[in-house]
């Protein structure tokens, strides 16, 4: 058969059997599920994103999941729309059967994938039956847990009544009935094989007696505690050859009557995925990968929020917000993370940041342009409460002091590139420039720094400007400065904060020993 | 089952391969372990895995150690019966890959578990023979305990009667006669639950009782040239063997685990082997160190050599005399280049040999155990500019005292000078106070006048202030003399050596 017309027949047939449920989507509140970029942004490595979609993204190859990453969201409404189903999700029996449903379905195609290198007819239809079975059982069990959860967002309800529409049909209730009947039956069937040199034959089991019980007692002696279980390996799936699938023919010529309707029931129902089912599945693997990423950092004690979104006023902030990748980096050890808050009010727009090297300021800029990538993808971001800036795109420069060997040359690639993101940023845009100019004189790294900083608040875009000069902290109206800092007057805090308050040049060695529980007390108390 | 134990003076078995420390990385590359284990494995992989365990997993058990050193004494005046018996361990291996035995169990059918299992208790018999006989002939030519338990226990355990029982049961389970076997259908329809049923000669009448019944009964006969059908054939007949090959199995696991634990026990011997001869050929001198208990404090040695350096440069280099102290610090200054990092890294080398039971590379050692040995060594470089030097050295420093305990041992190489000197000594000196309040014996190599004029001033914990010889001709000794630190270090006749030519404001630098 053609295949064009095929796909056209599948088409027709669904829009028929659905109902009006032709597209169910968890991702895409309305029908503009196409995305745009098909490549990642620029910002995504200076964000440390790409260590995130890293970890989420592992093992998750099949779902090609990388352009929901890439594409933020411009619409308030579909990112509301994700957020509600991320908080549905939450709801641990919720979550529970989700992630159950989600593991048959990786089976299913696990099974799907492996009968077709498979050469034994009747091997071939009995996996097909068993991907139907746990097909069936799962969807039954997500549509009755799902159904007492009642879900809230505007997403799983859907999903919720697209599948008591499904698991009501004719076709899925015959599927499932005429799938356990054939197991039954064929699972009844004991027989015998008897090998002798260069033939064997098959019979029918008549009360013989077992003869490895026998056998055991005389290894008895080699067992050892710690050795594996075979027998549970070996019964793994391995396949037939041309030998056991003779074997099976004659056991099928023993039970005409059960094989027969084993033929008739693959070709009634060997394509019995269900579109919807099948995106569905797809599309949570998003929400669970984030979910599983962050649940390792909640564990530590730290709070992630669903942000409100602004789309014309630039009044944010953001309270306890952190760092995603170095949050996630450090969940599974004792170093604090760092919290910070930040707030713009009125005509503000920039935050410039000084203070020591070791302060944490890259790692607060990332913070900024984290969370606000973050919340245009709908996901919870890192923080206790948040209202962010609905942007059109975040413009990174991220100095790496690698070893340079023609100066001139890189400052001016610097400012050729600066030129270049201020050309092509509107007022929705946001900047996060780090340690730019670090290599230069002071000098030239003032005179370049305010040039720049002038002409991204003139063009009233969002920003955050990381320097080690101090003379930039206050050179607008439309600037902040926020300092890394530690309190000296807390001994237990052991984390920096970045604070809105002038720049101060003082020294930090004892306030950073202390910050990594150093000091003689602390480490009294840490060493057992 | 059979305990043969030559790491450890009580007769339980312990697990081979432990994991190594977190800090293992780090430390290995502060001592410049690397040579030293390279030494001692020759190329085998394995034998380097065996030393770097080994040497890794302090003892703090004086009678394991005392034990330990008894056996390689034993194995340094046999080397030939030692290399012999790991040899045998080598062939079990050997023949394990030849034959391809054993590659991987999860794919493996039952057949092929249970032919390979027969296969390898069929390797193990004939080289545990070998292995009674070599016992046999040698020994009374031992005397540690640990040998003489080796020995006698395989004499007891493999006697001739145990042997060829052994023999008989592997022939057994070839099943010459054919096999009777019931099954059912599992998943796609593959065969499940093979039992094993009686056999023919068990019980006879089965046989008979087919051929006359009305049971109906499908035969598939082979072409006689279909040789894959026939090796199919032999191998479903096996997989009604799903059960015995369990337990054939399990019992070749077992003998698989013996004869790698006896690779990795004599490996560390072999090693320390080959390390003696390497040390032999140069001349260096070695001696078994006198390990005291962990609450008294001791350190002293006479010609301790850094070991991987006199291995790197293949000949004997200058060794440290230190009269014995009893402090929990020693603290070392003076000119760069002087042979601190050496003295160093030859502390640490020489606690993680004793405390594995070896030989150390000096005239004579004595310390107490520790519980572990830490290093903080300055950094050739920041490796991440994320992070500011000093955060990253307090940050390393934070991860040592999450993984130290008491009596501990930890070498700190010019740390904390990467912020200004009062600050870095006011940061130290918490540290080092903290660190000798909770029985950890510091050594500290440093250029900070504050830091060591501190401890010298205070004469708090009665430190052993050590300094790096330079001679009033500026020429260093790469030895270490006892002395109170010096306001200066002498980098600058480092920057004389390295331009070659005198600095034209010379007066100004001295």
């Amino acid at each position: 058969m053609l295949s064009g017309m095929e796909s056209f027949n599948e088409n027709k047939g669904s829009n028929k059997s659905t109902l009006g449920y032709n597209y169910i989507s968890i991702l895409y509140c309305a029908n503009n599920g196409e995305l745009k970029s098909i490549t990642p942004p620029d910002f995504l490595q200076d964000l440390n994103i790409d260590q995130v979609m890293d970890v989420i993204l592992k093992d998750k190859g099949e779902y090609n999941l990388e352009p929901v990453f890439w594409n933020t969201l411009q619409d308030r409404n579909c990112i509301y729309y994700r957020q509600e189903i991320f908080k549905d999700l939450e709801n641990t029996y919720i979550m529970e059967h989700i992630k159950n449903f989600v593991h048959d379905m990786k089976l299913i195609r696990d099974y799907l994938e492996m009968v077709k290198h498979l050469d034994i007819d009747y091997n071939k239809k009995g996996w097909i039956l068993e991907a139907i079975l746990i097909y069936t059982s799962s969807i039954l069990s997500l549509t009755k847990n799902l159904s007492t959860a009642i879900p809230k967002s505007r997403g799983l309800s859907n999903v919720l009544r697209y599948l008591i529409y499904y698991t009501q049909s004719p076709k899925f209730l015959s599927l499932k009935t005429e799938a356990e009947i054939l197991k039954k039956e064929l699972s009844q069937i004991k027989y015998c094989i008897i090998f002798e040199g260069g033939r064997f034959k098959v019979k029918p089991y008549e009360g013989e007696e077992d003869y490895t019980e026998e056998l055991k007692k005389i290894f008895e002696k080699f067992r050892h505690v710690e050795t594996k279980d075979y027998h549970k390996l070996v019964e793994k799936h391995i396949g037939m050859n041309h030998i056991s699938g003779k074997i099976l023919e004659f056991v099928a010529k023993l039970h005409p009557q059960t094989f027969a309707r084993l033929d008739e029931f693959y070709i009634n129902y060997k394509d019995f995925m269900d579109q919807n089912i099948q995106r569905f599945d797809r599309e949570l693997q998003f929400y669970l990968g984030y979910l599983d990423y962050i649940s390792n950092i909640k564990d530590k004690g730290l709070s992630f929020c669903y942000p409100r979104l602004t789309t014309k006023d630039k009044e944010i902030f953001v309270r306890g917000g952190f760092d995603l990748a170095l949050a996630y980096a450090h969940s599974n050890d004792q170093v604090p993370i760092v919290l910070n808050d930040f707030s713009l009010k009125g005509p503000e727009r920039m935050i410039i940041v000084t203070g020591p090297n070791q302060g944490g300021k890259t790692t607060f800029a990332r913070m900024f342009g984290q969370l606000h990538y973050l919340a245009s993808l709908g996901c919870p971001v890192p923080g206790r409460e948040a209202l962010l800036f609905l942007f059109d795109n975040i413009f990174t420069h991220f100095e790496k002091r690698e070893e340079i060997s023609n100066l001139r040359g890189k400052l001016e690639d610097d400012i050729y590139r600066i030129y270049n993101m201020l050309s092509s940023a509107t007022p929705k845009s946001i900047f996060l420039l780090n340690e730019i100019f670090s290599s230069t004189t002071v000098q030239d790294a003032i005179f370049l720094s305010k040039e720049i900083i002038h002409r991204i608040i003139n063009l009233d875009a969002l920003g955050v400007f990381v320097t080690f000069l101090d003379e930039l902290a206050s050179i607008s109206d439309k600037t902040i400065s926020m300092v890394a800092l530690i309190d000296p007057e807390d001994p237990t805090s052991r984390t920096f904060k970045i604070v809105r308050q002038a720049p101060n040049g003082l020294a930090y060695a004892l306030s950073l020993a202390r910050k990594h529980g150093l000091t003689y007390e602390q480490i009294m108390e840490r060493i057992p | 089952m059979i305990a043969l134990s030559l790491l450890f003076p009580d007769k339980d078995p312990k697990p081979i391969k432990i994991h190594l420390p977190p800090h293992a990385n780090i430390l290995a590359q502060d001592l410049g372990l690397d040579v030293l284990l390279k030494a001692m494995a020759l190329g085998d992989d394995f034998l380097y895995q065996v030393a770097q365990h080994t040497l890794m997993s302090l003892q703090t058990d004086i009678s394991t150690i005392i034990f330990r050193q008894d056996v390689l004494q034993d194995c340094i005046n046999n080397p030939g019966i030692i290399k012999e018996l790991y040899q045998i361990s080598m062939k079990f291996l050997e023949q394990k890959r030849k034959g391809w035995l054993w590659i991987s169990h999860t794919h493996a059918s039952p057949s092929f578990i249970l032919s390979d299992g027969r296969r390898l208790l069929d390797v193990s018999l004939a080289l545990l023979w070998e292995l009674r006989e070599i016992s046999q002939k040698n020994i009374n030519n031992f005397t540690s305990q640990g040998l003489k338990r080796f020995f006698s226990t395989i004499l007891r355990e493999l006697s001739h009667e145990y042997l060829n029982e052994f023999k008989y049961h592997i022939k057994k389970l070839s099943f010459p006669q054919g096999v009777l076997v019931s099954a059912q259908l599992g998943k796609g329809n593959e065969g499940i639950n093979y039992t094993l049923l009686k056999p023919r000669e068990e019980s006879r009448g089965w046989f008979k009782h087919i051929l006359f019944s009305k049971t109906p009964t499908y035969t598939y006969k082979l072409h006689p040239r279909d040789e894959a059908g026939a090796r199919i054939l032999s191998e479903l007949r096996n997989q009604g063997l799903t059960r015995a090959a369990n337990i054939v199995a399990q019992a070749a696991e077992y003998l698989d685990n013996f004869f790698n634990t006896l690779r990795w026990e004599l490996g560390f011997y072999i090693g320390c082997l080959n390390l003696y001869e390497q040390l032999k050929k140069i001349d260096a001198c070695i001696s078994f160190p006198r390990p005291l208990p962990k609450d008294e404090f001791t350190f002293s040695c006479k010609g301790l050599y850094d070991i991987s350096l006199a291995l790197i440069k293949n000949k004997r280099v200058i060794g440290n005399n230190i009269s014995p102290h009893n402090s929990s610090l020693i603290i070392i200054t003076g000119p760069n280049q002087g042979g601190k990092t050496t003295f160093l890294r030859s502390v640490g080398l020489a606690h993680l040999m004793m405390q594995s039971g070896m030989f150390v590379p000096a005239v004579s050692f004595c310390s107490n155990l520790v519980t572990g040995v830490f290093t903080h060594f300055k950094q050739q470089e920041d490796r991440d500019m994320e992070m500011g030097k000093f955060k990253e050295e307090l940050q390393r420093m934070s991860t040592i005292v999450d993984q130290i305990s008491q009596n501990g041992l930890i070498l700190f190489n010019e740390s904390f000078a990467s912020t200004n000197e009062r600050e870095g000594s006011e940061v130290s000196i918490q540290i080092i106070r903290a660190l000798l309040q909770k029985k950890i014996k510091v050594f500290y190599v440093t250029h900070m006048y504050e830091l060591a004029h501190y401890f010298y001033k205070t004469r708090d914990y009665n430190p052993l202030f050590l300094r790096a010889q330079r001679l009033p001709n500026g020429e260093r000794t790469y030895r270490l003399i006892q002395g109170e630190p010096l306001r200066t270090s002498y980098g600058i006749d480092i920057f004389r050596k390295i331009f070659k030519r005198k600095l034209l404001n010379d007066l100004v630098c001295n």
